[in-house]
């Protein structure tokens, strides 16, 4: 079976973003970009399915502007076969990102798509959600735990109150959680060999996908600053500031 | 036109999430002028739906009772809840959870149904299509404005106070959607604890690789956290290394916290890791390096061996 593995390329996770000056948005001037932790462990997952034989072909794919390039080759490095990209410099919201996938879904044919959760940028936590339900697939979300079978996938998913393992029938959409897998490096070797693996370029327009954004970014500010502690001596300092300053214990 | 939150609930008790949802319902419910109405779907959930009509504010709670809503099953979830926004005569401008893991595995799908954006975890309303959310693990705070007709919104907690009793709202049983059979639960592990659940504790005792060893987080942090009547909590990195259950983790991509005091042992204090604790009312930080990131948001910081230090505070309380 072929796997579609779609990943984001995203400010570094060791970056500190800042807001720039006149609150239209974040500085994104010369900061290192990076494919989206969750979709490293996503490729991850990929691979290990094809080293155990249960897939056969595993693609990337990307949305955004010609710089995603970069995170194709990082994912074809990794071990992807081939990739995708839907190029536009359009700013590109959740739910255009999963229209797009779902069109290339339909030309690929994949019997399963596994994402990250959320992408360490906008925080979303929608598109592979917004993807099962376009393609009318069921979803495991927050995996810690895949395992095919038959047509069916065993997932086992991190939640509020602790694990809940569900049977979903294939094709299905799985998004990635921290503890699914750690993802390996890619070494020299696969990174030249990345280089000459297949990437087929397509515009938003060819898949017939609006992806015209429906919320508008009205400022973006600075968080509020907390007001510098202090350091307390010792521990009896600390419990006296916290029941007769604080008043936070009795 | 109404607004409809979405109940979190498991089957027997609503849960308090639902509660700032209403909070957050209501701002905007109060610049329309409209209604608010709860859903309640799952499975011998009439308990729940009781409970939900006594919420100050809440006009009136659609129950939908039936086998297959009872493990919230995000599949037939979103059905349910666009056949009820499609069938309702009045129509809804806001659907609106909390953003639990059950709020944020559903809501995108129903949003995905409607064919309009979702609005991610709001902390604060602006205005009835205009609301602030953080971005970049919170470094930034974005304010969005929604030019869809139906808003889908899911909201953090701790921004939204829980609204309180006394309503009297009417409940209407409407009819369940089919089973669509195409996720089925077939096992759950849940953490099992007696101590106040992690997202509404009034305390929290959370932990980080420097103890070094789930052995230490036990035998140090659980008598604190049960001398406290605190909640425990985790780092990343302690969870990753089997210290704690992962529903303990606190940050961007774990739960959100902002208990009156928090009290961070053995942790770094990571961007990640600040994004789900820097609301907390009253920071306590004990780490043995001077210039962890923790001290710059620590109302107290402690530069302290953590293996003499918590049994200490323990000893002193
Ligand atoms: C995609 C992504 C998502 C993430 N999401 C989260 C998240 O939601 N939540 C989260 O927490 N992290 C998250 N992280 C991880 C985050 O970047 C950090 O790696 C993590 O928070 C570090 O955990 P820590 O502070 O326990 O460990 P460390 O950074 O290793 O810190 C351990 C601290 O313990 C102190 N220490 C050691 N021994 C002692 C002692 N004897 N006494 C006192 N102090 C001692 C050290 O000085 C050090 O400061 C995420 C990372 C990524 C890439």
């Amino acid at each position: 079976m072929k796997i579609l593995v779609p990943v984001k390329r995203v400010v570094d996770y060791n970056i500190r973003v800042r807001v720039k000056a006149d609150g239209s948005g974040v500085d994104l001037a010369n900061v290192k970009m990076s494919m989206n932790p969750f979709d490293e462990i996503a490729v991850e997952e990929a691979m290990r399915l094809k080293e155990a034989g249960v897939a056969t072909e595993v693609i990337a794919v990307s949305c955004g502007v010609v710089a995603c390039q970069e995170t194709l080759r990082t994912a074809m490095a990794i071990g992807a076969d081939r990739s995708v990209l839907v190029e536009t410099d359009i700013e590109l919201q959740p739910l255009a990102v999963a229209k797009l996938l779902a069109a290339v879904a339909k030309k690929e044919a994949p019997q399963l798509i596994i994402l990250g959760k959320q992408a360490i940028d906008d925080d979303a936590n929608q598109t592979g959600q917004m993807l099962a339900a376009l393609l009318g697939w069921p979803q495991a979300t927050f995996a810690s735990k895949v395992a095919i079978g038959d047509g069916k996938a065993t997932v086992t998913r991190e939640v509020d109150g602790g694990l809940e393992t569900l049977e979903i029938s294939l094709p299905a959409v799985v998004t990635t959680d921290l503890r699914l897998n750690e993802p390996r490096y890619a070494t020299l070797p696969n990174i030249m060999k990345a280089k000459k693996k297949p990437m087929e370029i397509v515009k938003p327009a060819e898949l017939g996908v609006d992806v015209a954004p429906r919320l508008t970014t009205v400022s973006v500010a600075e968080p509020p600053r907390r007001s510098a502690g202090i350091k307390v001596a010792n521990v009896a300092a600390l419990i006296d500031k916290l029941r007769n300053e604080a008043r936070v214990i009795a | 036109m109404s607004i409809l939150v979405i109940a979190e609930h498991d089957n027997a008790g609503l849960k308090a999430a639902t509660l700032n949802a209403v909070t957050a319902a209501a701002e905007i419910g109060a610049r329309l002028g409209t209604d608010i109405h709860v859903l309640v779907a799952g499975a011998d959930c009439g308990t729940v739906a009781e409970h939900a009509t006594r919420i100050r504010g809440v006009t009136r709670v659609k129950v939908a009772d039936a086998a297959h809503y009872g493990d919230q099953t995000a599949e037939n979830l979103a059905a349910l809840i666009v056949a009820v926004v499609d069938s309702s005569a009045g129509g809804y401008t806001h659907i609106l959870a909390a953003a639990t893991s059950n709020g944020k595995n559903t809501l995108p799908r129903v949003a995905a149904l409607l064919d309009v954006a979702q609005i991610s975890e709001i902390i604060a309303v602006v205005d009835v299509d205009t609301f602030v959310r953080p971005i970049y693990a919170g470094s930034a705070l974005a304010t969005v404005k929604s030019a869809d007709a139906v808003k889908v919104i899911t909201l953090r907690s701790t921004s939204f106070d829980a609204a309180s009793q006394g309503g009297n709202a009417a409940i209407e049983a409407i009819p369940v959607g089919p089973d669509l059979g195409q996720a089925k639960l077939i096992g759950r592990e849940m953490t099992r604890s007696a101590r106040p659940e992690l997202a509404a504790a009034k305390v929290i005792v959370a932990g980080g690789r420097g103890l070094a060893s789930g052995e230490n987080y036990h035998k140090l942090l659980e008598p604190l956290a049960d001398k406290l009547g605190a909640a425990l909590g985790a780092s990343r990195a302690a969870v990753d290394a089997g210290f704690a259950p992962n529903d303990y983790q606190v940050g961007q991509t774990g739960k959100i916290v902002a208990p009156a005091l928090y009290i961070a042992i053995g942790i770094s204090g990571a961007i990640q890791h600040l994004a789900g604790m820097k609301d907390s009312r009253v920071i306590v930080a004990i780490n043995k390096d001077p210039d962890a990131p923790i001290f710059q948001v620590a109302d107290y910081g402690l530069v302290a061996d953590l293996f003499q230090a918590v049994p200490e505070l323990l000893a002193g309380l």
